[in-house]
């Protein structure tokens, strides 16, 4: 990596730009397996965590790298784990356990095509919905796509604070070609970044519950070790942490899973709007796709074509109100996604066939081009 | 002594959680209960100090009952979670209990690899030689032409050691004790626990409900006799004819070996990444 | 056709040192340049052995789409690369050839240099091929300067080998610099299809 000190500006690939995002944002734990088109996130997390007192660990697969992970962050260290589809398959048991837990941790899915081995080495966006509902049991999760190196950094960063602020695992979905994509980066100064922490408890140990309510829903987390010993259990569990079947507490126990995400919709459901001030047209696109999307749009609006853009970078909890809003101001949506419409199958529950919807799918291991999307919004 | 058992009692098992335990009468688990906290006694390991992680089945719930950090995992992940623990807070002892089909089926990958990597860890295995929570089907260590829910024709298939496993893959330090031999038991989980490196104590109990009343010992009591006559010290192991040994076990330490340990490999790796940078 | 993406594909076998070179394109002109710039490439099997592409695409603006649209130039170092990446050119680009590899020209606006030639030549080394032809897209391509290539050639390369592969970078330049481009054509589309 090179870097030129007055502009602090450096060429990275988009798996470097989540390696930079996640250290600024405290990450010093990492385990993972090797992977395509991951592994260069390891092979960079395993070079520089140990200069910061990190640790780096390769684990025998990704269902141990999931449950390093989880313990790291149990013991208080910001986690991060990278993987591709059949990994990311394998992690998610532990990433139930992450939920029920309510233990914070960031998993990286570099998308590619599939099922199974599918095309190891092609982009595609076909896990969206694995990472919505891939474990088992109703939970709610955070999902966030990456469409550009400076998204790597920016979104990583806000994916640990999500996670930290409200005790969730984050997903960040990524493809191939943002993946391996170099772009120039300013890269923020360590002051310039905003890092949320775990709350922590204030008050005695023997006056601590884990895991009891408050306003926000969000419980303060103390590390192993710190004094105050406590229990945690994959077992839907009482403020205590101890396991519980009533099913008062039981109910009590999910519904505050979800409430307390519901609370952080607005800061949470993040989304960029391009050319929608008096859009006609909207084109809804995440992740790469969205940049040939933007590029569309342009060309479009050269044209004298009122196109838009809307580009998701939080997919879950589904930004309905950004979809919504863009479905009811225009006359037309597309949406261009690299699987069967995974998106647009959300952004249909939401429009109730009010609005007319174009899907655009390709899943030929290729990316979607500019052409593609423009076409078809000149056919409209 | 019972004044010091109600001593130990008070000051180790959680008197916030709802006891009773979920372990059926006479199970062997409450005795490696006992040890596990007689050996952190004489350890004198402050509670804040230790970790204690399971998995699933009836020894998963094993640290739901005692007062340090405990953690019960997904099902045969144990020492997954308990090795990013102890990297993260390398000050903290960690300790993993676990039973048979825990620790050598579904976890089986994470158990030789964990004992190859030699992170410092302790790995107390209970084997009862079945599936108990779920019913009584055969595990990685049903013994050959056994009764279980699922071999209700006997048993084919062949169990392996898992001690033997443990030491194969490299694990620092490797005991096998038992429910019956509790005073060996004790001395056995506190030299583990002091052994820098991967220590495994494998613990041989009785599952009477699951596997006895199908195998012809359906008490605790036949099943304790079972190991007393079964069980055979290495020293004696010698002065028997290997015939008469096809179905004994050996008791004792049985593996000990000096290797760097990982956490101390990996600081030398933060001090060469510091020096580089 | 999109005047203010300038848009550059390097094609050759996998071993060529094609991405290194694309790399180093996108640090002179992003880093040291201050463009934006975009830099992909083909990756998967085709990596290693067979034939490979990178790209990188240079602009004064942020840049959406990340990969080639219109190509302004490519390198092909070898010959399959030549064919198969011949296409999707804006009418004034420029093809780039390796000439000791590359005898089927599919145009005649086209600058013919035995990169492989001169690398031995110079260094000794067929390897410095990619940067032989690196010093010449320096020359050729307007956004980028010798000197910004050299500032990120050093960057990128193997403190032993730097020096060898400067001299090849400086000496891929002064090969171009003798090239009279007002000679060539002014389209690479063939004039036949002009008229049609």
């Amino acid at each position: 990596m090179a870097s030129n000190r007055k502009k602090k500006t450096v060429l990275l690939q988009g798996n470097e730009a989540i390696v930079e995002g996640a250290l600024a944002a405290g990450c010093r734990f990492f385990a993972g397996y090797p992977i395509t088109p991951a592994s260069e996130i390891n092979e960079l997390m395993s070079a520089k965590l140990p200069g910061l007192g990190g640790t780096f660990i390769q684990m025998e697969d990704e269902i141990a790298s999931l449950g390093a992970v989880i313990g790291a962050s149990l013991a208080g260290v910001k986690s991060l784990t990278a993987t591709s589809g059949p990994g990311f398959s394998l992690m998610q048991e532990n990433l139930g356990y992450a939920c029920i837990a309510e233990v914070p941790c960031v998993i990286v899915n570099v998308m590619r095509g599939g099922p199974s081995t599918g095309l190891p080495t092609s982009p595609a966006q076909g896990d969206v919905l694995q990472a919505r509902w891939g474990t088992h049991g109703d939970h709610p999760i955070v999902v966030m796509a990456v469409s550009s190196v400076s998204d790597c950094f920016s979104v990583t960063v806000n994916a640990f604070n999500i996670s930290e602020k409200y005790r969730v695992p984050v997903i960040i979905l990524s493809d191939e070609v943002v993946a391996h994509t170099r772009e120039t980066i300013t890269l923020s100064t360590p002051e310039t970044v905003e890092v949320v922490d775990r709350i922590t408890p204030n008050v005695p140990p023997e006056w601590y519950l884990p895991y009891e309510d408050n306003s926000r829903g969000v419980p303060p987390m103390a590390a192993m070790g710190d004094g105050y010993r406590h229990h945690v259990t994959g077992l839907i569990h009482d403020a205590h942490g101890y396991p519980t079947q009533r099913p008062k507490e039981v109910e009590a126990f999910t519904r505050r899973q979800f409430r307390k995400i519901t609370n952080g919709f607005y800061e949470i459901q993040q989304v960029k709007k391009f050319h929608m001030d008096d859009a006609e047209i909207a084109v809804i696109a995440y992740g790469a796709v969205s940049r040939s999307a933007h590029r569309a749009v342009v060309r479009a609006r050269e044209q004298g074509i009122k196109a838009g853009l809307l580009q998701l970078i939080t997919l879950f909890p589904f930004p309905k109100t950004a979809v919504v809003s863009a479905l009811r101001q225009c006359n037309t949506v597309m949406i261009p996604e690299m699987n069967m419409g995974q998106i647009s199958r959300e952004i249909k529950r939401v429009n109730q066939e009010k609005t007319k919807i174009i899907k655009h799918n390709r899943i030929d291991g290729q990316f979607i081009t500019p052409d593609e999307i423009y076409d078809k919004l000149l056919r409209e | 002594m019972p004044q010091e058992m109600t001593e130990l009692r008070d000051k180790y098992l959680r008197h916030d959680k709802k006891f009773p335990h979920v372990w059926c009468p006479g199970c062997g688990n409450g005795i490696v209960l006992g040890s596990l906290i007689r050996a952190v006694d004489t350890l004198g390991i402050e509670k804040d100090d230790l970790v204690l992680a399971s998995g699933i089945g009836c020894s998963g719930r094993l640290p739901t009952y005692v007062d340090f950090n405990t953690l019960h995992t997904t099902h045969g992940r144990a020492l997954t979670f308990a090795t990013g623990i102890k990297l993260a807070k390398p000050t903290l002892t960690v300790m993993a209990v676990m039973g048979d089909g825990d620790a050598t089926a579904i976890g089986g990958n994470h158990f030789i690899h964990a004992a190859r990597r030699n992170l410092d860890l302790t790995a107390i295995i209970i084997n009862n030689q079945i599936y108990g929570m779920t019913g009584g089907q055969h595990s990685p260590t049903t013994p050959y032409g056994c009764k279980a829910t699922t071999s209700s024709y006997g048993h084919i298939e062949h169990a392996f050691s898992i001690a033997d496993l443990a030491a194969t893959a490299g694990a620092a330090y490797v005991a096998r004790g038992t429910v019956y031999h509790t005073t060996m038991l004790d001395k056995l989980i506190v030299q583990a626990v002091q052994k820098p490196g991967f220590s495994v104590v494998e613990i041989m109990s009785n599952c009477h409900i699951q596997f006895g009343r199908r195998n012809e010992m359906p008490d605790p009591v036949t099943m304790m006799n079972w190991f007393k006559e079964h069980a055979v010290r290495p020293d004696q192991a010698d002065n028997i004819a290997p015939d008469s040994l096809d179905d004994k076990f050996t008791i004792g330490v049985l593996a000990d070996v000096e290797k760097p340990n990982y956490i101390e490999e990996y600081q030398h790796i933060r001090d060469r990444a510091k020096g580089d940078s | 056709m999109d005047e203010e993406r300038y848009e550059v594909r390097l094609s050759g076998s996998g071993g060529q040192g094609i991405i290194l070179a694309a790399v180093i394109l996108a640090e002179a002109a992003g880093i040291y340049e201050g463009h934006h710039v975009c830099q992909a490439q083909s990756y998967g099997p085709e990596a290693r052995g067979g034939k490979c592409k990178a790209e990188v695409v240079i602009s004064d603006n942020p840049i959406d789409y990340p990969k080639v649209t219109q190509q302004d130039m490519l390198l092909a170092m070898n010959q399959a690369a030549c064919d198969a990446y011949f296409f999707d050119f804006k009418p004034n680009g420029l093809l780039l050839v390796d000439s000791t590899l590359v005898e089927q020209l599919p145009t005649s606006r086209v600058v013919a240099i035995p990169f492989t030639q001169i690398a031995r030549e110079k260094t000794g080394k067929a390897i410095t091929a990619n940067m032989v032809a690196l010093g010449a897209i320096a020359h050729l391509c307007p956004l980028v300067k010798l000197k910004s290539m050299e500032s990120a050639l050093k960057i990128r390369v193997p403190k032993d080998t730097r020096d060898m592969n400067l001299e090849a970078l400086k000496a891929g330049a002064k090969a171009a610099r003798a090239i009279n481009l007002a000679s060539l054509p002014r389209s690479i589309i063939p004039q036949e299809e002009e008229e049609i």
